[in-house]
């Protein structure tokens, strides 16, 4: 919608196009300098043989061969799935927990709002810093998660090794990733559960559909986009996840927490293989973008409805 | 959101079932809270009673772990610090205690002002640039804007470890590794992109008969922009500014990778703050409340806000 001619007509000063492009240039200049030049040398990188230790070294082409390497890596194919294992399972978690407590919250009991509030403390903190002091809560001898989980189960607490345990340290991060990022999806799904307008549950009152009924064919598909929205975005999240398990894991025990950025990081900053963690890179990337722009179509469809 | 105020006609919850919901919530809430307790009430005790088994709750505060937090101490004999002169400070006392005594201020204190600093830049430049772009975007025919807009969002899908190494490079090559001023372009790159879909969706609010009203009575558009705009949008950059804040101050990758001294903030540092024999647990725990406390602050300022700010804007209430 353009100004209407006998505005436009009066204004001084700059034309409204110079003032467009001079208000939005150093945003996107901003973002050329520090994200598409470093992704664009990031991409001619990964075609060469690089070493970021070695500057002064003769850097060569080397085709595809770096994303031949990654492709046909067994390691990097485990950090993928060890990511996907993470993904999938937070993502589990965190809806059905987070969709719960926001139906019990639309339920509007006294002081509602308050506890709201209370419950979405921990997704404002930092996962490295939080992240760093749930390693306490998990030392087997000392943390006050083994002992309380030591008291449930009757399990030694010397034994609720939770960090240092091949089969429990991926559930140990699922569980701080998923207390913290839980209330994300709440407040998502809350607004969801809002949006729907009263007379629909009114007449489905009418027709004396059951709570069961309404439930599944109300409530649920009329939140849908909603929930999708919080899957996708915890979904990419997750599938960059690096802070949290860093301090948690490390990666370990052996490899069994190594989620991609942490492999890529250890190639990169490690290993120093510059090209072919560029390789990764750009893989990982394509990835992300290309599964966050499907699932977009199919929220939109989803929206439609 | 018309349901809110209106009471639900035939379909009210019953006050059974608001009693129960009620009832699982707070419990869920209050267990939620454990670990944050927790970090306090470490960050209160002493050493010893930090790794005692049983977990103690009941315990005489100590100021230890703060003093920890901000100090450095070496081991003396019991004879060196009997000849000491009075303790000037309850730090030196406590220190005193375990024979010890201060070498000199830790480096917490400078790694918490790095984060102020490049947190607050940051977030000025992030906000700054992207109001501008936001006002640009909102009320301009812009040629692609879609994809523009679109571009700029899909910024924030890189996994930072990848976005992290070609911009280590580029900081080595233009000597801006480990400098504040580093750390503050690359968190306002990254924050941009937040502060043009949130104040977009903020000033798309704003009616434009406002704008045009004032240009007819003889403002510039630039005039207008200014002093009928931009009060307008207040709450909208004031919100946006508390989300940029928390995400430079929250942030462990790009920091942890392209700092190491100079420039490096609190999340990187707080991990390795060790005592004798591993970790100082009550001095981690003290420098993780003060880390914590303005993020908590800020929270409760920010609650009507946080749903259209983790959403980039998507859900709006």
């Amino acid at each position: 919608m353009a100004t209407p001619a006998p505005i436009a007509r009066r204004v001084r000063g700059l034309s409204d196009r110079a003032i467009a492009w001079a208000f939005i240039a150093p945003a996107i200049t901003l973002l050329l300098a520090i994200n598409i030049f470093p992704l664009l040398w990031a991409i001619y990188l990964s075609f060469t043989n690089y070493r970021a230790n070695r500057p002064n070294a003769v850097v060569e082409g080397v085709g595809l061969r770096n994303y031949e390497r990654v492709l046909t890596d067994p390691d990097i194919w485990q950090a993928m799935q060890t990511t996907a294992h993470f993904v999938f399972w937070t993502i589990v978690l965190q809806t059905v927990i987070g969709f719960a407590l926001a139906y019990l919250i639309d339920r509007k009991f006294r002081g509602h709002a308050f506890w709201t509030t209370v419950i979405l403390i921990p997704m404002m903190l930092s996962p490295a810093v939080v992240g760093n002091f749930w390693r306490f809560l998990y030392e087997p001898q000392i943390g006050l998660f083994a002992y309380a989980a030591s008291m449930v189960t009757g399990i030694p607490t010397s034994e609720i090794r939770m960090l240092g345990d091949v089969t429990l340290a991926p559930w140990a991060i699922i569980i701080v990733d998923t207390w913290m990022w839980t209330p994300y999806v709440m407040l998502i799904c809350l607004a969801g559960l809002r949006s729907i307008p009263d007379y629909i549950y009114e007449a489905a009152e009418v027709d004396r559909a059951s709570g069961w009924r309404q439930f599944w064919s109300i409530t649920v598909p009329m939140a849908l986009p909603f929930i999708m929205l919080a899957v996708l975005f915890r979904g990419i999240e997750n599938f960059k996840m690096f802070d949290m398990v860093t301090l948690l894991t490390g990666g370990g025990p052996g490899s069994v927490t190594e989620v991609a950025s942490i492999t890529l990081k250890r190639t990169a900053f490690e290993s120093w293989a510059t090209g072919r963690a560029s390789a990764f890179a750009i893989i990982l990337f394509v990835a992300v973008f290309g599964l966050a722009n499907i699932y977009v179509k199919a929220l939109n469809k989803v929206k439609q409805r | 959101m018309s349901s809110a105020n209106t009471a639900h006609s035939v379909v009210a919850p019953s006050h059974t079932s608001k009693r129960v919901a009620g009832t699982i919530v707070i419990v869920y809430a209050l267990i939620t809270l454990i670990p944050l307790v927790w970090i306090f009430l470490t960050s209160i005790k002493s050493p010893p009673d930090s790794i005692s088994y049983p977990p103690k709750i009941v315990f005489t505060p100590t100021l230890e772990g703060y003093c920890n937090l901000f100090t450095t101490r070496t081991r003396q004999t019991p004879d060196y610090i009997v000849a000491l002169p009075e303790p000037t400070s309850t730090c030196d006392e406590v220190t005193r205690k375990r024979n010890m005594v201060i070498a000199g201020p830790s480096n917490f204190l400078p790694r918490f002002v790095n984060s102020l600093v490049i947190a607050f830049g940051s977030t000025f430049l992030a906000v700054f640039l992207g109001t501008l772009a936001a006002y640009g975007f909102s009320r301009f025919k812009v040629p692609l804007a879609d994809d523009l807009l679109f571009f700029i969002l899909s910024t924030r899908m890189m996994p930072p470890i990848a976005v992290a190494i070609p911009i280590y490079l580029m900081y080595r090559e233009l000597g801006l590794s480990d400098t504040a001023l580093g750390m503050i372009l690359l968190y306002t790159a990254v924050n941009v992109s937040l502060a043009v879909w949130l104040l977009k969706g903020f000033i798309d609010e704003i009616p434009r008969e406002y704008e045009e009203a004032a240009m007819i009575d003889g403002y510039t558009r630039l005039q207008a922009f200014r002093k009928v705009v931009l009060p307008q949008a207040t709450t909208g950059i004031a919100a946006t500014a508390i989300f940029c804040l928390i995400f430079a101050w929250n942030e462990y990758a790009f920091a942890a990778l392209l700092t190491s001294g100079q420039a490096q903030t609190a999340p990187p540092f707080i991990p390795t703050i060790i005592g004798e024999g591993g970790q100082d647990w009550p001095a981690v725990a003290a420098g993780t409340t003060i880390f914590l406390v303005p993020i908590l602050v800020f929270t409760i300022l920010l609650r009507k806000q946080l749903l259209r700010g983790i959403t980039f804007g998507a859900v709006r209430k």
